[in-house]
């Protein structure tokens, strides 16, 4: 017989027994799944970005159904998941405050410079590890975008040197901020006008000044404006509480370097 | 009595001196993967023992009687297929460990959840499909065959116990910087891997074979 020929068929041969091993037995050895999982699962995004917690979509659909996991845990899906998912269980949805991203960093190219050229593995990663980084400041966005291959919405890009959000795309998963290895990027309640201290830079003033014409000096001038005493300023850096913030936007217009920013706005 | 003591020997052999991952570097992904949690190691472990016998248990007949099956009057090869060993050995492996995660997922629900995602993964693990060929390879009978699979898998759950141990202690330490995480995994585990080499020849001498 034609060697190619018995070689082929063997090939099928053995892969047509196989198949249909298989077939037999997931017929006989079917075991029926609660339909709710797959329901569920259908009405999720089907981003598995795990911003619920759980391994992914179908994963977060089987805890809902056997371990009786809140209904409101995906962010992408935001309300109308929550939503659907409730009608599914019979349950209160409860509420979801959508959350966006917020790149806390305005160190774009001409207000900050480069302490050396880094010619390797195009990564934030990477040149974190190469003496804390590549930038004069060493707290703040790389560039590399690490974030935006992280993104799985699109949502995130570098411009100008820095990562910009874009909010209508961004779900708040949160994926860009665990790959961030300065933690730049924050996730904010999505709120039209509350703003967010766009610098993470905790050196003191002067030395904050030389590095960066748009980082925050910890001056204090807006932990002292800010009527609802939502600002603190730890290690040379100030921080809004979002929770006590009220969109008044004091702070923004008393920040001498224009480190306050309304993430909305950008 | 002298065959009993050949596949001890095969046994303790594949165990502590041909230890497929420590000494012959098969299956290194699970390794490092899941040896981090001493359960989820053992998990993985019987996970891939078992799907070990059951692959030789079919690669074998297989490669015998479909691959280079011998004519047993002259003793020629019939034909010569042996260069589709690959190929249809992993089809094999792969049907096989979809088949058993059906029979887990029917029969035995609670070790189908300890194993987990591991099974699956299993699919593609190198030391099955080395283990399935080298005993081709080595010109084993049947039941040497059987004996070498489930030696090679207590091997691999032995090297994995062991490496689970060294690896919490390793986690405590405290090594510079630029060596945290894996590349400290590595130098660990070659380590471990050097001290194996340790059992070259004790089998040999114990067993007299």
């Amino acid at each position: 017989m034609n060697p190619i020929l018995m070689a082929i068929l063997l090939v099928t041969a053995v892969g047509l027994v196989g198949a249909i091993i298989l077939v037999v037995a997931s017929i006989v050895m079917y075991v029926p799944v609660d339909e709710r999982v797959e329901q569920i699962t259908a009405a999720l995004p089907g981003a598995n970005c795990g911003a619920c917690g759980c391994a992914g979509c179908a994963d977060y659909a089987k805890t809902i159904v056997e371990d009786g996991n809140a209904v409101n845990k995906c962010i992408p899906g935001g309300a109308a998941a929550a939503q659907a998912i409730a009608g599914i269980m019979g349950v209160e949805a409860g509420s979801t405050t959508p959350m966006k991203a917020a790149v806390r960093c305005a160190g774009t190219c001409d207000k900050t410079g480069k302490r050396y050229e880094f010619e390797g593995l195009q990564s934030c990663q990477a040149v974190k590890g190469l003496y804390g980084g590549d930038g004069l400041c060493q707290f703040g966005c790389m560039g590399y975008g690490d974030c935006v291959k992280a993104c799985a919405f699109d949502a995130i890009h570098i411009e100008n040197g820095v990562a910009k959000v874009n909010r209508d795309n961004c779900t708040g998963c949160g994926a860009c901020a665990a790959v961030c290895p300065n933690q730049v990027i924050e996730i904010v309640p999505a709120h039209k006008r509350k703003p967010v201290v766009s610098c993470r830079n905790q050196d003191k003033g002067a030395v904050t000044r030389k590095a960066c014409s748009a980082g925050c000096i910890g001056c204090m001038k807006c932990a002292k404006a800010c009527p609802k005493e939502a600002i603190t300023v730890e290690n040379n850096l100030a921080y809004i509480d979002q929770s006590k913030c009220v969109g008044c936007q004091i702070c923004v217009k008393e920040c001498p370097v224009g480190a306050i920013v309304v993430p909305a706005n950008l | 009595m002298d065959s009993i003591l050949s596949l001890a020997s095969i046994f303790f052999t594949m165990i502590l001196v041909d230890n497929y991952v420590l000494v012959k570097f098969l299956g290194i992904c699970p390794f490092l993967g899941v040896s981090k949690k001493l359960d989820s190691a053992v998990g993985m472990s019987l996970a891939v023992t078992f799907v070990m016998v059951m692959a030789t248990a079919a690669t074998w007949p297989i490669q015998t009687f479909l691959l280079t099956p011998v004519d047993a009057v002259t003793g020629e090869l019939k034909w010569d297929l042996g260069y589709l060993q690959t190929i249809v050995f992993i089809l094999i492996i792969a049907v096989l460990v979809q088949l058993l995660e059906n029979i887990l997922k029917k029969f035995i629900p609670a070790l189908y959840k300890a194993l987990g995602v591991y099974l699956p993964l299993i699919t593609t693990n190198c030391t099955i499909l080395g283990v399935t060929i080298l005993n081709i390879d080595n010109g084993y009978s049947f039941i040497e065959s059987i004996v070498c699979a489930a030696g090679a898998g207590i091997g691999f759950l032995v090297a994995m116990v062991l490496f689970s141990g060294v690896r919490r202690r390793v986690e405590m330490a405290m090594p510079p910087k630029c060596f945290e995480g894996l590349p400290i995994t590595l130098v660990s585990a070659a380590m471990v891997a050097m001290s194996f080499m340790g059992f070259g020849g004790i089998v040999q001498s114990i067993f007299g074979v």
